[in-house]
């Protein structure tokens, strides 16, 4: 008798291991794309390392030092990142040959973080027909954003047009009677900012808008438009530059001794690589706003976030320039995949890639400005969509205000 | 310095002479080279499918840069330029007025050989540096007509234009990359023995009077001001034929495509090629295509200087570019033959 | 009307950069007949070696002394070392060479000291110059250290023995070298004083511009313009090209609608190949005679 009920517990319990274990497996089955096994994601990239726009290059080295701390920590579900990362140049044919190779002769699972307009546009078609997720684009291009023609794209930063109406919608609120000048860079983002600003402005932006001057990245230096632009007396000056052209700006602004209210793209806000060299004390009053923590600024020295970039910093990049914001800049995009790979689990095909990228809810990447949260859905392929704006006073930037919601979608 | 002491101190000739002869390769090398290109692509992935598509497209480009300088001796920088044009009418074209791909190319042709043939004219008075730098102007002024807001609707401005890829056609089973490299080859042998051949005829003779001594030339009756436009206009021709393979290839145009780098990489396909030896360009274009992949595999951080390190030790060892090789090769079979 | 006035002053102050650049373009064209395309990345990095100097807290003389005789040195050695064995070869050949300097100088530079820029101290002050608030006493300071570099280099050239024989060297090479001239020496000596100039320009320009490896591109285009504008074969030449480049990009953007202020090197360029089609030597060029 007792031999029996034994038999049969002994039984059942087996029958019921090999249930869950079966059921479990079926669930837990891993499934692979191109690119991922069981010991490795390999993930794939583009960036600008030499060419005009080489300052960004720094995004991918802080990229791959990222993943190379992930693997240290034994990786993501226990597999590497396997991080392949090629020089474009800045160049769209270039772009093109490059992610060529990356698809076909590196067999990547997935485009991460590719930068620029021109060349993300040129591959941008290539990849969607070949559904490989074109993933965390590093531009703030507004058409990224377009889930339906384009499922298998997604941008990462606020977009430059959603920044642009936020300024506007300041500007009407706080100074409705201003006159406005753009200065703005005469390519994608700069005319992105510039249309952003029109609409925002709305009906009120023929009256307000007194003067857009452009400039090409290619001219040395800008100090004849800064003239040009002083002369039409505008109250507002909106500068839509890369870096270097920013510091000469609110320079040459100050050397004029004209003092307008200058509004900054948040692309060159760095403090240790645009407002120092333009002088701390030509740049008081200057506004910007933020979705990132400033590594420079004091009130972040204990904040848990920053302390573990200032330790990613120290160990795998020792030496670099920590006051420049594109190192925290590929820290929170590469957090940002780091999480949605972990949220895929076992299935790391490209569909639940994309997926999974498409279901993040308030991720909190440690560089991120407290409040703004990472968001995504089937319909909302812009992860970050806030922004708060803040002055700059003394050495560094003062928060200020309620943080903002920018969400533009794809026209 | 008087007058008489400029003149001798020009030393030497802004471009070599190269003998007509040495202009191409023998019959039988061509023959086995052309067998190579068609039969390769059957084996091989799609990714290098489409390098050595753009292999042809680039050594086109150089090619008719080679016409120009190397059989003119008028020294170009803005061979980018034409290159753009090509592309923008290509593209334009196929995605506003609907136009089968094939048929923008001779349209292609003809508005960069008018386009080219006008810039000849005011640089007929102009040479060697003032050329250079005329050219130059050109090449750095293209990106800035494209991105001109008028004429942004057709030109996408810097958002640039897409470019759709044909399929290939009667319903042939081969791949787009694969359909389109055999129409680039068939373009390219066409354009190459156009070129030879008018290397070979009067024209191009007037050519290379023109580059060894104008003045010279023009005492014995060859109507230089006509040569020197003809040979821009054919010289651009070809580069916009270039342009708008490469358009279609790439299956994007965008004004930050078609910069002065451009302009640098097909001059130095031309000097590593041979100046003036049609063949070397392909070396060249290769050369131009593969060697910056090579010094990124090296030195991500020091791609530049890799490259440099690189250009620099090809002209070192082959001043005269490809064209050299190619001569040592063949003293080498003729030895062999001897024995 | 105050507008013209000021950008015609802005013009001049832009155009001490082109002119200060203008200056060694000449320099090198008069020692070896060609355009050096590195001679801007030449400038870049020597500008680079003196912020290095500085950095590690010498003085900002002794540091520009310090780089001056670094570039002249290393303008020297470069010849020597990677141009000399390439006399012989064809001149697009030398030209390539060129090109692959420059890439190594540009690339070379990113690593070292990366792309993010830097601000570079200047010895004159950036006050308003005079009480105009258009030119400040630096850029006052620039027009005037070209201005006296201009007078230096028309002495040395005039009146020194050596500035004769370089002059002899790069006109009639076989005439020289049969008076006991050493004309590959001559050469050398070019281009260690053409990378000395281009170093001041580029400690000049560095506090305008900021410094970064990719300063000198477009500074470059223009010193070129300016130089052929003005002549080849004139230094002075070279500073007023420079000016008048900088007046007329100026006024063409403010003035020329439309188009005028995307256009602006295109049409700047335009108009000195318009004047170089009228005199093809340039506006105080010395006018060359082919012989047959």
């Amino acid at each position: 008798m007792l031999f029996e009920k034994t038999l049969r517990a002994a039984a059942l319990v087996t029958a019921t291991a090999a249930v869950t274990l079966t059921s479990g497996a079926a669930l837990a089955q891993k499934k692979y794309d191109t690119g991922a096994s069981d010991t490795e994601i390999k993930i794939g990239n583009i960036m600008p390392y030499s060419g005009p726009a080489s300052a960004y290059g720094i995004i991918g080295k802080t990229e791959e030092a990222y993943f190379r701390m992930i693997n240290d920590k034994g990786g993501i579900n226990g597999r590497k990142i396997n991080f392949v990362t090629y020089d474009d140049g800045y160049s769209p044919p270039k772009a093109v040959e490059q992610v060529r190779k990356l698809v076909e002769s590196d067999e990547v699972l997935a485009v991460f973080n590719p930068l620029g307009t021109p060349s993300n546009t040129a591959i941008q078609k290539y990849l969607n027909a070949k559904k490989i997720p074109q993933l965390f684009v590093a531009t703030g291009a507004t058409k990224w954003n377009d889930p339906k023609n384009f499922p298998w794209t997604m941008g990462w930063q606020p977009s430059y047009q959603s920044e642009a109406q936020i300024y506007a919608k300041w500007l009407m609120k706080e100074k409705p009677d201003a006159k406005v000048a753009i200065l703005y860079q005469n390519d994608d983002f700069g005319k992105d900012y510039l249309k952003g600003t029109k609409d925002g402005l709305g009906a009120k932006a023929a009256s307000m808008i007194i003067m857009e001057e452009s400039y090409e990245i290619s001219e040395p230096s800008i100090d004849g438009h800064i003239v040009k632009i002083k002369a039409a007396n505008p109250d507002v000056l909106l500068i839509y530059t890369t870096p270097k052209f920013a510091a000469q700006t609110i320079k040459k602004t100050a050397e004029l001794n004209w003092k307008p209210l200058q509004i900054l793209t948040n692309v060159s806000i760095s403090v240790g690589s645009v407002m120092k060299p333009a002088g701390f004390e030509n740049a008081q009053g200057v506004l910007s706003a933020a979705y990132a923590k400033d590594s420079t600024d004091p009130q972040w020295a204990n904040d848990p976030g920053m302390k573990r970039w200032h330790e990613f910093v120290d160990k795998y990049m020792p030496g670099a320039d920590k006051s420049d914001t594109s190192m925290v800049y590929g820290y929170g995009a590469a957090s940002t995949l780091a999480k949605v790979l972990e949220m895929c689990g076992d299935d790391l095909t490209r569909a639940n890639l994309m997926k999974q990228a498409a279901s993040l809810k308030d991720f909190a990447p440690d560089t991120l400005l407290p409040g703004v949260k990472i968001n995504t859905s089937p319909t909302d392929f812009a992860p970050i969509a806030q922004l708060q704006m803040m002055r700059f006073k003394g050495e560094r930037w003062e928060l200020f205000g309620e943080i903002i919601s920018g969400d533009i979608a794809s026209q | 310095m008087s007058a008489a002491e400029e003149a001798i101190a020009e030393g030497h000739e802004a471009v070599e002479a190269v003998p007509k002869r040495a202009m191409t390769l023998g019959t039988g090398t061509s023959l086995v080279v052309l067998a190579a290109l068609l039969v390769v692509p059957m084996f091989v992935k799609n990714f290098i499918i489409f390098q050595m598509t753009m292999l042809l497209i680039y050594g086109l480009a150089v090619l008719a840069l080679n016409i120009l300088t190397g059989g003119s001796g008028q020294f170009s920088l803005g061979q980018s330029a034409f290159y753009a044009v090509g592309a923008y009418t290509s593209a334009v074209l196929m995605e506003h007025a609907n136009i089968n791909y094939a048929l923008t190319i001779p349209v292609s042709a003809v508005i960069c050989f008018g386009f080219g043939y006008l810039f000849g004219k005011p640089a007929l008075r102009l040479s060697g540096i003032y050329l250079a730098l005329a050219t130059f102007a050109l090449a750095t002024a293209m990106p800035q007509l494209l991105k001109l807001n008028f004429l942004e609707h057709w030109t996408g401005g810097v958002q640039g234009l897409v470019v759709t890829k044909p399929d290939a056609p009667f319903g042939l089973p081969m791949s787009q990359d694969m359909w389109l490299y055999y129409f680039t080859l068939a373009v390219t042998v066409a354009i190459y023995i156009f070129s030879v051949n008018l290397l070979r005829s009067r024209s191009g003779r007037a050519f290379m009077a023109i580059r060894d001594n104008e003045i010279a030339a023009s005492s014995m009756g060859v109507n230089v001001a006509l040569y020197k436009t003809l040979a821009f206009g054919v010289s651009a021709g070809i580069t916009g034929v270039a342009g708008s393979l490469g358009a279609i290839a790439v299956q994007f145009v965008a004004p930050d495509s078609y910069t002065i780098t451009l302009a640098i990489s097909l001059f130095l396909g031309m000097v590593v090629g041979g100046v003036g030896w049609l063949p070397g360009s392909f070396v060249g274009a290769a050369f131009i295509i593969f060697v910056p992949n090579m010094a990124e595999s090296i030195s991500k951080g020091l791609s530049g200087a890799v490259f440099g390190v690189l250009l620099f030790l090809v002209i070192y060892l082959v001043p005269h570019g490809a064209r050299q090789v190619a001569i040592f090769g063949q003293q080498l079979v003729g030895k062999l033959r001897k024995n | 009307m105050e507008l013209f006035t000021n950008q015609v002053l802005a013009g001049i102050a832009t155009g001490a950069i082109y002119a200060c650049m203008a200056l060694a373009v000449v320099m090198i064209y008069q020692a070896i007949d060609h355009l050096n395309f590195a001679q801007g990345e030449m400038a870049m990095f020597s500008t680079f070696i003196s912020w290095q100097l500085m950095q590690w807290g010498v003085s900002y003389w002794a540091a520009f002394l310090m780089t001056l005789a670094f570039s002249f040195v290393a303008g020297i050695a470069i010849e020597r070392i990677l141009f000399k064995p390439l006399a012989k070869a064809p001149v697009l050949t030398n030209v390539a060479g060129f090109i692959a300097l420059f890439a190594i100088i540009n690339s070379s530079a990113g690593l070292i000291w990366d792309f993010t820029i830097k601000q570079y101290p200047t010895p004159f002050g950036s006050a308003p110059f005079l009480g105009s608030q258009l030119i400040s006493t630096h850029q006052a300071g620039m027009i005037g250290v070209t201005v006296a570099l201009l007078l230096a280099l028309y002495f040395f050239f005039q009146y020194t023995r050596i500035g004769l024989a370089m002059r002899a060297a790069a006109s009639v090479p076989e005439s020289a070298r049969l008076v006991g001239i050493n004309t590959s020496w001559m050469i050398a000596l070019g281009w260690g004083m053409a990378t000395a100039i281009g170093s001041i320009a580029g400690m000049l320009i560095a506090p305008v511009v900021f410094l970064e490896p990719n300063m000198m591109g477009g500074v470059l285009i223009y010193g070129f313009a300016a130089a052929v504008l003005g002549g080849l074969s004139s230094p002075f030449g070279a500073v007023v090209g420079g000016f008048l480049v900088g007046v007329f990009e100026n006024l063409a953007g403010t003035y020329i609608p439309g188009v005028g202020n995307e256009l602006k090197l295109p049409i700047a360029l335009a108009l000195i190949v318009s004047v170089l089609v009228v005199k093809p030597a340039g506006l105080f060029g010395r006018q060359i005679v082919k012989r047959v």
